[in-house]
């Protein structure tokens, strides 16, 4: 396999943020005391005067972003995803989506792959939370041409969004030339007639990877990387039912709550299909370094493929 | 104390601070910043203050210790260890995968560990339910918590402590490790919690403010909070983030990075020269 790039997609959000924010003025942006990890600290750096540090403080942090929204800014807020969707819940609920607020949520270091700091950091219910509010986006990219575009996605689209983006570094496998994104919109990355596995994060890799190993062994899978979660591409995900019958769902998140069971409801609704969803198994995190967690935690392509075969 | 207590106390929190140096280090992630500021305050606790048994950490009439601000854990780790909960050699077995030392304290799988925290503002309101539920027993037990200055930000802070006036809870001890630093610069500058004593004494606690390195004055803050009655007592230590290590003083940046090889050998040759001096 060739090197290839990697970045993580917090880099590709900081990187984005500073580029949107000298094309909008109204762009604010909002941080508690993790400027520099979050990334939002490259945004700081050209326009310190609209990078405002809240402090440790992160359910005032959120709530004021709406406030500020209400008055034509628009803030971006960043915090790691369990002080964000996890602590400020309850402000994201009430303070941001019921009113509607034009507030974007910036999550980083969300899922297992925090690493060493262990459990208490490493939100898999993230996109649980942020799903069942009524009309939040939710988008999780892949890597770091998805995470800009998905960043300036979010900026255009009107109302409130929740992104999420990881500490560790991510090949980078989306070509930039010619690309686009779109809110709500899944792409096929692989194409296949047996089976499809559908993904986002982190994951979308280890699924492409996983097909190239299934296609050897007869098996021709399709992957499609479903970065927004809400509101999710049900077509692509009823003819992925339809054309192939059986679904695999792979995210770096609680198999409870998050993509597979957005998958298996429709499904269950409109078109009953086999599904196993593959992600963190209703267990928590520990320490260690990401890359042997993700493998113990069986978000990798050859965990895919096992799963895989056994479904066959 | 004795001048020959004091230096014992002294000779162990300089054992402590090589714990959090080498812990760091194996681990090469960690926060030893903020764990070598409260190095001092826990060796106190741990052997002089608290009523605690480490052969027996469940000891229902123990005293009970919350780490606020739980990624100081490699301190508590290293306190514990020299207190005899478990050996010294597992310290570099931190934030490994099948360790019981987590990144941040997890009452499940660590012996002493009476809660898990992590979550910065949190751990104040386990301690000030530990320390109702401990007057509701009518156990004579005290609870001890430690907070980040960058920790007190969090409005859940103001809510346990006006929690724990209400109710009287003058079996607990609030300690903020006023270091003046968090992860993106100076606490005043950042997001300031100044003045941290008024605004305690406002929310109902007995506080004073002292030396966090000085361990005469630990002690006799911490005996003046067992003699207060009524309220909550609150203690303010004046420390520096860092201390012990001279470059990582006063110095935001090792808040959450572990010293690599060279770094290591220089911390740790410090240390042994304090260590000598001390055992002189
Ligand atoms: C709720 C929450 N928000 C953010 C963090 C990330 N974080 C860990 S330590 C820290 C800074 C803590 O500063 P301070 O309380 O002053 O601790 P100290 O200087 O004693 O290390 C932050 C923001 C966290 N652990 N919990
Ligand atoms: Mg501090």
């Amino acid at each position: 396999m060739s090197e290839q790039k990697r970045i993580a997609t917090r880099d590709s959000y900081g990187n984005a943020l500073k580029e949107l924010g000298h094309l909008h003025p109204e762009i604010v942006v909002l941080d508690a005391d993790l400027a520099d990890t979050t990334r939002t600290g490259i945004f700081k750096k050209d326009f310190p005067e609209r990078h405002f540090d809240c402090g440790i403080a992160e359910q005032n942090m959120l709530a004021a972003a709406a406030g500020m929204s209400t008055c034509g800014l628009v803030p971006f807020v960043s915090s790691f995803a369990m002080f964000t969707a996890g602590r400020a819940y309850e402000q994201v609920r009430n303070s941001i989506a019921y009113p509607r607020c034009n507030v974007k949520i910036c999550a980083t270091h969300a899922g297992i792959s925090v690493g060493e700091d262990g459990a208490s950091h490493q939100c898999c219910e993230d996109i649980a939370l942020m799903r069942t509010l009524p009309g939040m986006v939710v988008i999780c990219p892949a890597d770091d041409v998805e995470a800009r575009a998905a960043v300036k996605a979010a900026y255009e689209y009107e109302g409130p969004v929740y992104l999420r983006f990881g500490r560790l570094a991510v090949p980078v496998f989306h070509e930039e030339e010619g690309y686009t994104f779109q809110i709500g919109k899944g792409e096929v990355l692989h194409p296949g007639t047996d089976l499809t596995i559908i993904a986002n994060g982190l994951m979308v890799k280890e699924a492409v990877d996983a097909a190239a190993v299934l296609e050897q062994k007869g098996i021709s899978t399709r992957v499609i990387n479903m970065a927004t979660v809400k509101p999710l591409d049900e077509e692509l995900v009823l003819a992925a039912a339809r054309e192939t019958g059986r679904i695999i769902t792979a995210e770096e998140h609680s198999v409870i709550g998050g993509l597979g069971e957005a998958v298996c409801s429709l499904l269950a609704e409109k078109c009953p299909t086999p599904v196993r969803r593959v992600g963190v198994q209703d267990v928590f995190g520990h320490s260690g370094p990401a890359l042997e967690l993700l493998k113990e935690f069986g978000l990798s392509a050859e965990h895919l493929v096992e799963e895989a075969l056994s479904f066959m | 104390m004795t001048s020959e207590e004091l230096k014992k106390l002294q000779i162990t929190a300089c054992k402590v601070r090589m714990g959090i140096i080498e812990s760091t280090h194996a681990a090469a992630c960690g926060h030893p910043g903020g764990s070598l500021s409260s190095a001092d305050v826990l060796t106190y606790l741990y052997f002089k203050e608290m009523r605690v048994n480490p052969q027996e950490p469940n000891w229902a009439d123990r005293d009970r210790f919350v780490l606020s601000k739980g990624h100081a854990a490699p301190a508590l780790y290293a306190v514990l260890a020299e207190r005899g909960y478990f050996p010294v050699s597992d310290l570099t077995t931190l934030r490994k995968v099948g360790s019981y030392l987590q990144g941040h304290p997890c009452r499940s799988v660590t012996p002493g560990i009476d809660m898990s925290t992590g979550s910065l503002g949190q751990g104040v309101s386990a301690a000030a339910g530990m320390a109702l539920a401990l007057k509701c027993q009518k156990k004579d037990s005290r609870v001890y918590t430690i907070l980040g200055d960058g920790e007190i930000q969090e409005g859940e802070v103001w809510e346990a402590l006006m929690f724990a006036s209400h109710y009287h809870l003058d079996n607990l001890c609030v300690m903020i490790d006023n270091n003046n630093l968090q992860i993106d610069g100076w606490v005043n500058e950042v997001m300031s919690p100044y003045p941290i004593d008024e605004k305690l004494k406002a929310f109902g606690l007995e506080v004073e403010v002292i030396d966090g390195h000085d361990l005469n004055q630990i002690e006799a803050a911490l005996g003046r909070a067992r003699q207060t009655k009524g309220k909550p007592y609150g203690i303010v230590l004046k420390t520096v983030k860092g201390k012990g290590v001279s470059y990582m003083e006063n110095v935001g940046s090792w808040h959450g990075k572990a010293p690599d090889d060279r770094q290591f050998e220089q911390a740790m040759q410090e240390l042994k020269k304090s260590l000598e001096v001390l055992e002189k």
